[in-house]
């Protein structure tokens, strides 16, 4: 490993590694437009310049990787003229719209400005006009007055997403971005490029004049839309009302994992986010009627009491390995098989990258706690034609293959199954509870909760607790996820040892095969 | 007088048939490559001392020498014949009056590198160079100059001409190589370098058309014999192109070091009559200028160096009394703005900032704090950028602002604006906005 110093402090660090990165480890930030860790380095922002010793011309730290013996400041006075000269020729025709701009904010060049320039505009010409507003795909919305031309969104389109919708059309300071001739930015990824733009170029259709992103929270979770669990932030506004239909979410994007989705996540997943809020069962129901939880407890409670044919559980595979674990606990107390219902969900398309055809973000996790896949349909069927009981826990996902009378309906979403069935419990969603989820390689990552459930609802496995208090068995797990999460790990080898805590940001790989 | 190589054939429709070409002694030296040790081909154009003429008077023969051990695979020698530099009018009689000469020197060069294959990247406009060349090249393939087994010795060679699309840029080495690729002109990032990743990411050499032109003649004459035509550092012979205010602009081969004032007086016929020279850019309009107190210099790499400028591409413009600088240097930002590829950031808004402040300017709307104001925009371009492109904009206006700063100084203060016929009175249109 070379020995280098950045700002005379001594470290070593892998061969190979760029000095952006190399500094970053010595806790000195070189700022930067154009280079980005999961893209190709193209040099040409300029604003990376920094002081290697030795060397008369400052060298751009993101394609210089380190050397031994290298000396490198990234402070000198040479280096943070050079960083203010670019920051005035970036700034020179930038239209500055920022009170009417999204990007404000989290915005590099705000940040930047306030950090390396500071510095009153000396330009006393008009400033260039370029194209504004452009409607460019389903999701992003450019703006080329703002642009700093850093090459990234087109780097990805080439690079990443391999769909080469993008390209810098012209030349010199007519340079602009803009759309290949014939295409329009509609790939599965597109939304990306917001989240690389380091400015207000590329906005989200979805999030554009929503909110200032200072209003918002962030909540690092998982992406619950497919089996490959994407690491993504959630935002939420904690200022929002907790009703339905109050749109409480209000942006998602990718947050860095290297084993599962490097830094990016699909259109598909980024905009799932709307579902914690619309289209929700919010209050129990029982036959269809509103009522208190107590009461549909009791309800349900009954009903399962004087059951008279066998019952069977089916248990979404989009559930969490908390709310799984609990009613699998709580059907054996009932002596009711509890069935994962996988066959019920439909498959989606995989595309070989980040999107999988396995749409269930937590079958793996199931089969692990030793849940049957089998006998779903089945059941489904027996209890249509009155020869079984059937109850449900599903993520929303399940009610279109659930026909006829319900003995119970836990869900997330309304649906016309809810007012089918003789109680109907509202579950709370992955982004309203902690949660573990088993991604497809058998990595256990935590969705974390967010925001309040809404209304009355609760995660599944709060439910089977009250159900089973109400019913006078004694206490399952806990009444917490963590401690069910812990506990699990007694009676699953696969889990023993992790916590919430140790599967930290980037997840735990389960011990498969014991 | 000065002895003729490279020009030897000029004016002699003859030597554009292969024949002809032969006649006078053409393609002695390929056979006389083909039967040397291509490493000591290397050597010997090394000790002839030969500097790039492209500009950057880079040793031609340390060059070659960094291309990596033959590996089985294709290596490139590229021909840059994107001759764009202003002023700049050698590489396209080279091509257009004596074909076979380059060819012959290509033809040596990747036989010397070891290249199968080269490219001749020649600026789309030079339609007869193109034309020429085509031409040479199919003269020489029929006669087994070119094609497989050269001369019946083991070496198989492939040339072809590839046109330019008019971009300036383009005679940068590396947007060269992206647009022989088939992508926009940019310049690539430095390392790795042509030698190691070069087009289709090979080994690639590149060389200019008269640095390659010069290579029969080393290979003829020996490198000694051809680094004693020139001074020391600087051997051969060297090609000057001379424009603007002079009684006879034009071409002319002379030995490497000649002085400036030489060129211009005996060469050139000296200023139009009863007109005083004023400044001379001496390198092609990327070099800082001279005044005309400064051209006793010796025109080679090393002594314009030293005189705070450049060779370059050696094209000598020459400006008199009667030339408003202040406009020139206007018409010099307006090229280099148009040009720039608009990759780096001080380079694109750099380069259109100082010429829309000259246009401000040449308007009669300046202020002397604007001078001041384009010098701290240069500091802030020079040394910058991936390419040279936002350095050759910037040295022009720092050098012709502070060698000239009372002209400047005084077309601001007068108010006014200046054009062919004379100083204008009446306020200027609005000069800003869809320029190019």
């Amino acid at each position: 490993m070379p020995a280098i110093t950045i700002n005379g402090k001594p470290l070593e660090v892998p061969a190979g590694t760029n000095l952006i990165e190399a500094a970053l480890l010595a806790g000195a930030d070189v700022p930067h437009f154009c280079y980005h860790p999961g893209l190709s380095v193209s040099g040409n922002c300029r604003m990376c310049l920094v002081e290697i010793a030795g060397n008369p011309k400052l060298q751009i730290a993101c394609n210089t990787p380190v050397a031994e013996g290298q000396a490198v400041l990234t402070e000198s006075p040479k280096v943070k003229a050079a960083r203010a000269g670019v920051m005035e020729f970036l700034l020179l025709n930038h239209p500055i719209d920022c009170p009417v701009c999204d990007c404000a904010g989290e915005c590099f060049l705000q940040d930047y400005y306030m950090q390396h320039d500071k510095a009153a505009s000396r330009l006393e010409e008009p400033k260039n006009k370029k194209r504004k507003a452009q409607d460019i795909g389903p999701h992003v919305m450019l703006d080329t007055e703002r642009c700093v031309l850093c090459s990234r969104c087109v780097r990805f389109t080439d690079e990443v997403s391999k769909t080469h919708e993008l390209g810098i059309f012209g030349r010199g300071s007519r340079e602009e971005v803009g759309l290949v001739e014939g295409t329009r930015l509609e790939n599965a990824y597109s939304g990306n490029v917001v989240d690389l733009c380091p400015v207000g170029a590329l906005t989200d259709k979805n999030f554009r004049f929503k909110s200032r992103p200072w209003f918002l929270e962030e909540t690092e979770t998982i992406c619950t839309g497919c089996s490959q669990g994407c690491n993504m932030v959630l935002d939420i506004n904690p200022h929002a009302f907790n009703k339905v239909g109050a749109g409480r979410a209000y942006r998602s994007y990718p947050r860095f994992n290297a084993a599962v989705n490097g830094h990016w996540m699909c259109d598909e997943g980024r905009y799932r986010f709307p579902l914690i809020d619309e289209g929700r069962l919010s209050e129990p129901q029982v036959t269809g009627l509103l009522a208190t939880p107590e009461r549909a407890v009791m309800a349900l409670a009954e009903s399962l009491k004087a059951l008279g044919a066998p019952l069977s559980i089916l248990l979404s595979p989009g559930l969490s390995l908390e709310e799984l674990a609990a009613w699998h606990w709580l059907s054996l107390k009932l002596g009711a098989s509890a069935i994962l219902a996988s066959e019920l969900v439909p498959q989606g398309k995989g595309d070989g990258f980040l999107i999988q055809a396995e749409r269930s973000p937590n079958r793996k996790g199931g089969l692990l706690l030793g849940l049957a896949e089998k006998g779903a349909r089945d059941a489904v069927s027996q209890a249509r034609a009155g020869k079984g009981r059937l109850l449900a826990v599903s993520a929303g996902d399940l009610e279109p293959a659930l026909e006829g009378a319900l003995l119970g309906l836990l869900s997330t979403h309304s649906s016309p199954a809810c007012s089918a069935a003789q109680v109907a419990l509202p579950l709370a969603v992955w982004a309203e509870q902690d949660g573990v989820f088993v991604n497809r390689m058998g990595l256990a990552q935590r969705a974390k909760q967010a925001l309040a459930p809404l209304g009355s609802a609760l995660p599944a496995w709060d439910w089977a607790w009250r159900l089973a208090k109400q019913m006078g068995f004694e206490a399952c797990y806990a009444s917490q996820s963590s401690a069910i999460f812990e506990a699990m790990g007694a009676d699953h080898p696969a889990l023993a040892g992790l916590s919430h805590q140790t599967l930290g940001a980037q997840g735990a790989l389960v011990r498969e095969g014991k | 007088m000065s002895p003729l190589l490279l020009t030897r054939n000029f004016g002699d429709a003859q030597a554009l048939s292969l024949e002809g070409y032969e006649a006078k002694g053409g393609y002695q030296a390929l056979r006389k490559a083909l039967a040397m040790d291509p490493a000591a081909l290397v050597e010997e154009v090394k000790r002839a001392g030969l500097r790039g003429r492209g500009g950057a008077g880079f040793s031609t023969g340390t060059k070659w020498g960094f291309l990596p051990k033959e590996d089985g695979l294709p290596r490139y020698l590229v021909v840059n014949a994107d001759e764009g530099e202003p002023g700049t009018f050698k590489d396209r009689p080279l091509m257009e009056q004596d074909p076979h000469q380059l060819l012959e020197g290509i033809i040596i060069a990747s036989f010397a590198l070891r290249a199968s294959r080269a490219y001749v990247y020649i600026r789309g406009e030079f339609r007869q160079s193109i034309a020429r060349m085509d031409e040479a090249i199919r003269q020489a393939r029929a006669k087994g100059y070119l094609g497989a087994k050269v001369m019946g010795s083991a070496f198989s060679l492939e040339v072809s001409t590839h046109p330019g699309a008019g971009a300036y840029i383009c005679g940068e080495e590396t947007a060269l190589l992206e647009s022989l690729e088939g992508h926009k002109g940019q310049p690539r990032l430095k390392p790795p370098f042509p030698a190691q990743r070069g087009l289709f990411g090979r080994p690639t050499i590149i060389n200019n058309v008269e640095t390659l032109c010069c290579v029969p003649h080393i290979v003829g004459m020996g490198a000694e014999a051809w680094a004693a035509l020139g001074v020391e550092k600087n051997g051969g012979t060297k090609m000057y192109c001379v424009s603007g205010q002079v009684a006879k602009p034009g071409v002319f081969e002379l030995w490497h070091g000649t002085t400036l004032r030489a060129l211009i007086q005996e060469q050139a016929g000296g200023p139009l009559p009863g007109r005083r020279i004023k400044a001379v850019i001496p390198g092609g309009s990327s070099s800082p200028v001279l005044t005309a107190d400064e051209i006793d210099v010796r025109m080679d790499f090393d002594s314009l160096m030293k005189a705070g400028s450049m060779l370059g591409s050696a094209a000598v413009i020459v400006m008199d009394d009667s030339t408003s600088l202040v406009r020139a240097l206007h018409n010099l930002t307006a090229f280099y703005s148009h040009e720039s590829c608009g990759q780096c950031t001080p380079c694109r808004e750099g380069t259109a900032w100082l010429h829309k402040i000259l246009t401000k300017i040449v308007n009669g709307q300046g202020a002397i704090a604007d001078l001041d104001r384009m010098n701290s925009i240069c500091e802030a371009m020079v040394g910058k950028t991936i390419c040279v492109l936002a350095d050759a904009c910037a040295f022009p206006v720092q050098s012709f602002t502070r060698k000239f700063r009372p002209e400047f100084e005084e077309y601001i203060k007068s108010g006014k604006r200046w054009s062919l016929t004379g100083w204008r009175e009446e306020s200027p249109a609005p000069g800003f906005g869809g320029g190019h």
